[in-house]
């Protein structure tokens, strides 16, 4: 039987962090599995979670007038979805929605606030690891802000 | 050898044109010169202009795969006999393993003979901006292409983001593949960049670079970028020796 500390410790996301800090994030992890279709987060509503997919895939999504409903961009196997629980006021700046079948860890925001506030070594980790995968979406979003393969690229 | 038959086009006939997308179309030449993987051919749309075409199949039926997006692809999309020079350029390298092969956009149709050659040992990864622009619907799924997409549609339900995303999950050996990759110069670069980001040394990357190719036999110039001439020393550049010369600007 594979123990939350188990998925954990084997989640290329979360190498960066020390097997503490890996152990304390545990406290604030359940495994969450998703039906296709489902909603994952609701745009507008309190950021209490972020995720690691772990199966299947997630559309970021946000809600067009006359459109619908958009995918602005999806994420798969080993990404980090949401830091909107750690940045204030907590809200979630899009929604999200499972794909496929797809399965997550879900670490609880409120508790893993509570516990970089008491461990500022742990949320500097934590930050760290989180940067970087702002860094990675900032730096794609701008590659896609080209346009590259439009006809007057 | 620069001789007067040198830059003089062959008439020949178009023998059939498939509409791939909304602007773009693959015509099947009826005869011309014979070309490998990664070369490119002058096509000269009559009263309109010339413009270098890469070969987007090989062999028996030589095909080109046209975006109309200027008076001569537009006229070269429509013609029933086009003018061709050629065969100029390198070609892709042929590799006895695996190999990624990333593609943005038109840049798909340079690679596609290579895909054709290698069959299950290529990975083919492919950008695009959105579900109305790929090209080559049904090979790419019997490709068993992975392809990523800029601005969905409805009825989407693949991924979508930059098609480095692809790279950093897909299933490969970074030690033992090369890489190929062909699409728009911004693309290549960051492509490039995951791909030694995975651990891909780069000198197994491949590159093929479009500057305004002209007279296609080194001559006039136009396609210079520093000391090279895409038209002869290219179009298909090993990563590692043209790296310093893709973030040169344009002259």
């Amino acid at each position: 039987m594979q123990t939350l500390a188990d998925v954990i410790d084997e989640l290329p996301a979360l190498r960066s962090l020390s097997p503490a800090q890996r152990q304390t994030l545990s406290g604030c992890a359940r495994n969450q599995v998703l039906s296709p279709g489902e909603e994952i987060m609701r745009e507008g509503d309190a950021a209490d979670a972020f995720y690691i997919v772990r199966a299947g895939g997630v559309a970021i999504v946000t809600q067009v007038p006359g459109r619908g409903e958009i995918t602005i961009e999806t994420l798969h196997a080993g990404d980090l979805l949401g830091w909107s629980w750690l940045v204030e006021p907590y809200r979630n700046a899009f929604g999200a929605r499972a794909l496929g079948a797809t399965r997550v860890l879900a670490l609880d925001g409120v508790c893993l606030r509570g516990k970089c506030e008491a461990d500022p070594a742990l949320g500097y980790a934590l930050l760290k690891l989180l940067a970087s995968v702002f860094a990675q979406r900032l730096r794609d979003t701008r590659v896609r802000l080209l346009d590259l393969y439009g006809a007057d690229a | 050898m620069l001789d007067g038959t040198a830059l003089m086009p062959a008439a020949v006939r178009v023998a059939e044109r498939r509409r791939e997308t909304h602007d773009t179309w693959t015509l099947r030449l009826d005869g011309g010169p014979a070309l490998a993987p990664g070369q490119f051919s002058m096509l000269y749309a009559f009263g309109a202009g010339e413009a270098p075409i890469s070969v987007s199949a090989t062999g028996d039926s030589v095909e080109h795969t046209i975006r109309a997006v200027g008076a001569v692809t537009r006229a070269l999309c429509e013609a029933e006999t086009v003018g061709v020079r050629g065969p100029y350029g390198n070609t892709w390298p042929a590799p006895g393993g695996d190999a990624v092969i990333v593609a943005g956009g038109i840049g798909l149709a340079p690679l596609r003979p290579v895909i054709r050659a290698l069959g299950d040992r290529a990975l083919v990864l492919y950008g695009a901006r959105a579900p109305r622009e790929l090209l080559y619907e049904a090979e790419l799924a019997s490709w068993g292409a992975q392809v990523t997409v800029d601005a969905p549609a409805a009825g989407w339900d693949g991924p979508v983001g930059v098609v480095t995303k692809l790279i950093e999950r897909a299933d490969f050996d970074p030690a033992s593949a090369v890489a190929m990759i062909c699409g728009p110069e911004v693309m290549m670069r960051f492509a490039a960049v995951a791909l030694l980001d995975r651990g891909m040394p780069a000198d197994a990357i491949w590159v093929s670079l479009e500057r305004g190719m002209k007279c296609g036999v080194g001559h006039c110039g136009h396609c210079q970028v520093g000391p090279l001439l895409i038209c002869r020393d290219g179009p298909v550049f090993r990563y590692d020796r043209v790296e310093p010369l893709l973030r040169v600007a344009e002259l």
